[in-house]
């Protein structure tokens, strides 16, 4: 599984370097942008996530265990958790959409010398953000299946190699965003 | 993949700490630091990731096989960050020369 994972912080590790790179060629432009993100349900949406992260590692501790119940409600609480983050993402995706802060023909933003720099950051926050959307589905997608398969008592104390798997793709999906959130919401906040 | 059950209390003070150090960035980030301010947020984060590895990931407890793993993920996207980064940066240290 940390084989997958290790392709998985490249996949995630090329945006990030993206990033550093326009960050030090636009930094005025970059840092005005965090004035337009939303510290609110960016910072709510970090903690749902820590959240699902604990009753995940839970649930993997409850299938270590071989607690049939307590696993599957934990795998239920982190499968709703992963759904309030992903709806407080589309709350805010519609924001950006309001605001005009979608790259392309209709993007407008406040600053006008920032206009092309900041349409870059915000090409850049739709990858980043929408990749990792992306990954939370695709968790949710398993998350259910893990709880249909620990309801057909698949697992047992002695075999719960998928939940300690897709345990630790969650963790890492919630790594991936421990970054993003201060580096797309959080820096440049006092200019 | 069998690893020793950890108590509960561990798991719930990770959680503790990573929502302290969530609070933690959120206020440090209001500060006027400069540049600080990114080495700060980062330091935090990357802090955050350590104890999600460590503890949620159970790295700690892991075989020296699945910490290679790990640490070789890593040590790959520093490559990446490094030489990718070493060319943009160094790009206009030297004077061009008459063939270009």
């Amino acid at each position: 599984m940390w084989a997958f994972l290790a392709t998985e912080i490249l996949f995630f590790g090329g945006m990030f370097c993206a990033y550093t790179i326009y960050r030090n060629l636009y930094h005025e432009a970059f840092a005005s942008t965090s004035h337009f993100m939303n510290v609110t349900i960016g910072g709510i949406n970090t903690a749902v996530l820590i959240c699902s992260s604990l009753t995940m590692a839970l649930a993997v501790r409850a299938a270590q265990l071989g607690q049939k119940k307590p696993l599957i409600w934990l795998l239920i609480f982190t499968l709703i958790l992963g759904s309030v983050f992903l709806g407080l993402k589309a709350v805010e995706y519609h924001e950006k959409w309001v605001d005009h802060h979608i790259p392309g023909p209709g993007f407008h933003y406040a600053d006008a010398r920032y206009a092309q720099q900041a349409q870059i950051l915000f090409y850049l926050y739709f990858a980043m953000t929408g990749l990792h959307a992306a990954h939370m589905i695709i968790g949710a997608g398993l998350l259910i299946t893990l709880i249909v398969m620990a309801a057909r008592n698949r697992f047992s104390a002695a075999w719960y190699t998928p939940v300690d798997m897709i345990g630790l793709y969650w963790h890492f999906v919630d790594i991936v965003w421990i970054f993003l959130f201060p580096l797309l919401y959080l820096i440049g906040h006092t200019k | 993949m069998s690893h020793p059950v950890v108590p509960i209390k561990v798991y719930v003070g990770v959680f503790l700490a990573l929502i302290a150090l969530t609070f933690t960035t959120v206020a440090v980030s209001k500060l006027e630091l400069g540049e600080y301010n990114f080495v700060a947020a980062i330091t935090i984060a990357v802090v955050k990731a350590l104890l999600v590895v460590l503890f949620f990931m159970h790295v700690k407890q892991a075989s020296a096989m699945t910490k290679l793993f790990v640490v070789a993920g890593f040590f790959w996207m520093a490559i990446l960050f490094v030489f990718t980064l070493s060319d943009y940066f160094s790009r206009n240290w030297l004077p061009r020369g008459k063939w270009w």
